[in-house]
């Protein structure tokens, strides 16, 4: 089956790695991604405010002509998934503002598509057990830590992505992909998000704790979900490494980009020279490349 | 034709304001068999009632209208003062001309007064149609059973007793206490719990007045207010508590081990084992699911030590019939289980307790000896957290309601704690303090000064375990600052819950429940002990969270109204109920599915549905819904109503 894919602004320029890496892989899996035409910005934040049906504009638009093209949309970016599934659940419980927003896009859109992530659909329509029987390259003795972030679970209720303290999709993930998982306490706390735009300070103090935890607890690649997790965590390493000098810097990967290796893609097309910290020396160390 | 009577009350200014009272009363003078009609200030005071008795005795009236304010007001007031004369009580009806005329019609005094005089009309016909009736007596069972072994039905049972009337105490568990028998000292007095609640559980088991059954529970209740039928299962206990001298061979020989849920998980017990170490009664029971025998056959070892031959491994649960005329609710509570607590670890961090096995912690008899240890490798915690108001006042994720206790623990926790550990320091995260009892706040205030607690008024976001530590991320909302504790120990203040299966037993009782599954009173402040249902009368944790005191307080107040109830020989029952026309009544039993109170039967051999008098509340169900219009109720019935009725559209 073949999935309607909004990539996102972020996929196309500084996470392209990840969006390459997540079309080849699907392809191996033997489903595509089939790019939305004439997508916009998703509008990058869920609205704090309940009276700002302007901010819902765009995700609305998006659902709006998905739905045109078929029933199931997937995403990447956590952010991008966070902002279209919950505008996608406004539209299915608030018929007042679903009216209202259709009237001003001047669409119809009822909310009956369906909005799942990328890791969902290695879950549920792959399966872990199934993907782990296509690995060819599997990822032994390498110690990765999934870090969740904030995106893809919360609000949990609306969410729904996961259990709320102590989510498992990650980690089932890497698990089938042969690669020894750790568990360390900060995988579900903020990277310290636009912080770094305005306190950058702020995001520096949360990455660091986050890769300090990851590291303390033996891990050896921190895996995100998120363009912008993977900003404060991985591009932001030598701010790190300026403030606190006691820090060891660590690849960051996206987990499509460890798919890929697991799948057995050539390394150079992995898209490696986006990510801040190379992740080359740890991987040949491995045999992984 | 009955001598009918009108008396018109002004109710000072609430009805005379606004309705002409002079007026009616002189239309009311005019109708045909009214012999009296008059008015006055007030009717409920006593030269009010006298005007009553005086015209009854004169004019020979055999009928009363009283047309003042609602009757759950006065008209018990009037009907005993008609009755004071030889008229039959049922024979005074009261006209709502307050709450249902003067007082939403103020603004019309034309309108009000012609509405007051059709209410009188119409109050009239029913009167003229009126039975004389007696209340209905029943016998009535003086013996009580109370549900539950902790202090509230300690207390309750020993008060009943004490009043001479028989008591059946059940209890779940195999020993005496509830939860009080865990708690190491007490706010505010710092009183230990314990010898106190021992020596109240042994006045119990002693009592020649109360027969106690442990390891006990209700399986079903039948009957009413006075006479309940009750069937209780007591589990075996695979000990013969006859024979048993208590000597503890038993316990000491056992071979298996298990975590202990009275130690909450902190200290070990036996296979064989009391419910507690100083439990009342001291007999030990055997856990199915741990002992050894039961797994394998393989362990005989307490049956072979017993001096006197007290094991039983064929036991068998036994069933036990029972009568009693009241039924005491003492369930008490449960606390919210650490297993839904995600933010604090899902209890799978050892260093993350509640406040019951920090209490274990500081029982002299506990499983650390009173001793402060961390549960993961028993060091002294030099730095705690406890957090109050977890999974309380929580309306969006879990309890909304305040758990009462909760401040005053934490403080006296904190205060424990500074005790033993001088150098260590305490954080307390709270919403805001509550300590509104006697004694309370000096206590707080003088626990507060003396061990330099740290107060921190902010929630905490997540509790995780790190290096060995308890990493405590919350907020100073004072400071408005992040705050980070790398704790050694943590100790949750969780919601109080209703013990679990309460909800089962209240459909038992036909009593009822909150969304929260505490039972609910018949009213929060007139009858705050009582339940909805006649005779099920409530004490403890298992009502609402509340402290000792109040529990001990709530406990007496239930086993004295209790005493009031069963001080007579008969209970008398309102006669205003359902009654069936035999010769109408096909038996179809459509109202037999509609009782709300279990009150209609069919009577197989008649083949009609009856009506049990001392179930039924009168409340009209089961002739709304009666195909054949074969019943009615005592004095409203169809012929009545259909001719109030006709005054009004007339």
């Amino acid at each position: 089956m073949d999935y309607l894919y909004f990539p996102g602004c972020t996929l196309y320029t500084k996470a392209k790695n990840f969006d390459q890496t997540a079309r080849n892989c699907s392809l191996l899996l033997g489903f595509e991604l089939k790019e939305l035409p004439n997508w916009t910005c998703c509008g990058a934040t869920f609205p704090l405010a309940t009276d700002n049906l302007m901010a819902l504009l765009p995700p609305a638009r998006i659902l709006a002509s998905a739905r045109e093209q078929g029933t199931v949309l997937t995403t990447l970016c956590a952010v991008c998934f966070n902002v279209i599934k919950r505008t996608n659940r406004l539209f299915q419980e608030d018929g007042e503002k679903r009216d209202k927003i259709n009237n001003f896009i001047e669409k119809n859109y009822q909310g009956d598509l369906r909005v799942v992530h990328y890791l969902e659909i290695l879950k549920q329509e792959v399966g872990f057990p199934q993907l782990k029987e296509r690995v060819k390259r599997p990822l032994t003795g390498l110690r990765a830590a999934p870090y969740y972030g904030c995106m893809l679970l919360r609000p949990f209720e609306e969410m729904e992505f996961d259990d709320k303290e102590r989510p498992t999709i990650f980690e089932g993930f890497l698990e089938a992909l042969g690669a020894k998982v750790v568990e360390f306490p900060y995988k579900i706390e903020c990277c310290g998000s636009f912080q770094s735009v305005g306190s950058p300070d702020v995001a520096t103090e949360c990455a660091y704790k986050i890769l300090g935890s990851a590291m303390k607890n033996g891990a050896e690649v921190v895996v995100s979900t998120c363009p912008m997790c993977t900003f404060n965590i991985d591009h932001k390493q030598s701010d790190i490494k300026q403030k606190y000098l006691d820090f060891k810097t660590i690849p960051v990967l996206y987990f499509t980009q460890l798919l890929g290796i697991a799948m057995g893609l050539d390394h150079r097309t992995l898209g490696f020279e986006q990510n801040f910290v190379d992740p080359l020396p740890l991987l040949k160390g491995k045999g992984l490349v | 034709m009955r001598k009918l009577g009108v008396f018109i009350c002004h109710c000072g200014v609430n009805i005379a304001g606004t309705v002409d009272v002079k007026s009616v009363a002189e239309e009311m003078g005019r109708v045909e068999d009214v012999a009296h009609s008059t008015d006055y200030i007030y009717m409920c005071s006593e030269p009010g009632q006298q005007i009553i008795r005086e015209a009854i005795r004169e004019k020979g009236l055999e009928g009363v209208v009283v047309a003042c304010c609602s009757p759950s007001m006065h008209e018990n007031t009037f009907r005993k003062a008609v009755k004071s004369q030889g008229m039959n009580p049922y024979l005074c009806e009261i006209a709502n001309i307050r709450e249902q005329c003067s007082w939403v019609h103020q603004k019309d005094r034309e309108e009000a007064t012609r509405k007051a005089a059709e209410i009188i009309l119409a109050t009239l016909e029913k009167v003229r149609k009126n039975e004389s009736l007696e209340p209905i007596a029943m016998a009535i069972d003086r013996r009580v059973l109370v549900i539950g072994g902790g202090i509230a039905g300690m207390t309750a049972a020993l008060d009943l007793a004490e009043g001479g009337y028989g008591v059946v105490l059940i209890e779940r568990e195999p020993g005496l206490g509830g939860h009080m028998a865990q708690l190491s000292r007490t706010f505010p007095d710092l009183d230990p719990a314990l010898p106190g609640l021992v020596a109240k559980a042994s006045a119990v088991e002693r009592h020649p007045k109360i027969n106690l059954l442990c390891y006990s529970e209700l399986e079903d209740v039948k009957g009413y207010v006075g006479n309940f039928d009750l069937t209780v299962r007591k589990k075996a206990t695979l000990v013969d508590w006859e024979k048993c001298n208590g000597c503890g061979d038993c316990i000491r020989d056992c071979p298996v081990e298990y975590a202990s849920p009275f130690e909450r998980g902190l200290g070990m017990r036996k296979a064989i084992d009391l419910f507690y170490p100083d439990s009342v009664p001291s007999k030990p029971v055997i856990d199915r699911e741990h002992c050894q025998y039961f797994l394998d056959k393989g362990c005989r070892r307490c049956e072979e030590i017993c001096p006197k031959k007290a094991i039983n491994f064929a036991q068998k649960d036994e069933r036990i019939e029972l009568k009693a005329g009241a039924i005491v609710v003492a369930t008490g509570y449960e606390l919210y289980p650490m297993e839904r607590l995600g933010e604090y670890g899902y209890g799978q961090i050892p260093d993350v307790i509640d406040g019951l096995a920090f209490e274990r912690m500081l029982s002299p008899n506990g499983p650390t000896r009173g001793k402060i240890l961390r549960p993961s490798d028993g060091k002294v915690p030099k730095e705690m957290v406890f957090i109050q108001c977890v999974a309380s006042r929580d309306p969006d994720r879990y309890m909304p309601y305040c758990s009462r206790v909760c401040c005053m623990y934490t403080a006296k926790h904190a205060s424990f704690y500074k005790e033993q550990v001088p150098d260590g320091q305490p954080y307390i995260f709270y919403m805001d303090i509550r300590s509104d009892c006697k004694g309370y706040e000096e206590f707080l205030q003088k626990t507060i000064e003396e061990r330099g607690l740290l107060y921190l008024r902010g929630r905490v976001s997540r509790v995780f375990q790190d290096d060995g530590k308890v990493r405590v991320l919350g907020v100073d909302t004072l400071t408005g600052r992040m705050v980070e504790v790398a704790a050694d120990m943590v100790v949750l203040a969780t919601a109080i819950v209703p013990s679990p299966g309460v909800k089962d037993l209240a459909a038992k009782l036909r009593a009822t429940v909150d969304r929260h599954g505490f039972l609910t009173e018949a009213h929060i402040k007139l009858y705050p002990v009582e339940s909805s249902t006649k005779g099920i009368y409530l004490a403890g944790c298992g009502q609402s969270p509340k402290d000792i005191s109040d529990t001990v307080s709530q406990a007496s107040a239930t086993a004295s109204k209790i005493q009031a109830l069963l001080s007579t020989d008969k209970l008398l029952q309102d006669p205003l109920i359902a009654f069936v026309d035999e010769g109408i009544c096909s038996g179809c039993g459509i109202c037999v599915e509609i009782c709300p109170y279990e009150a209609r039967e069919m009577d197989r051999r008649r083949g009609i549905s009856v009506v049990h008098e001392a179930l039924c509340q009168g409340c009209g169900a089961c002739i709304a819904a009666c195909p054949n219009f074969a019943c009615e109720l005592r004095n409203s019935s169809a012929s009545q109503t259909l001719r109030m009725v006709d005054t009004f559209v007339a």
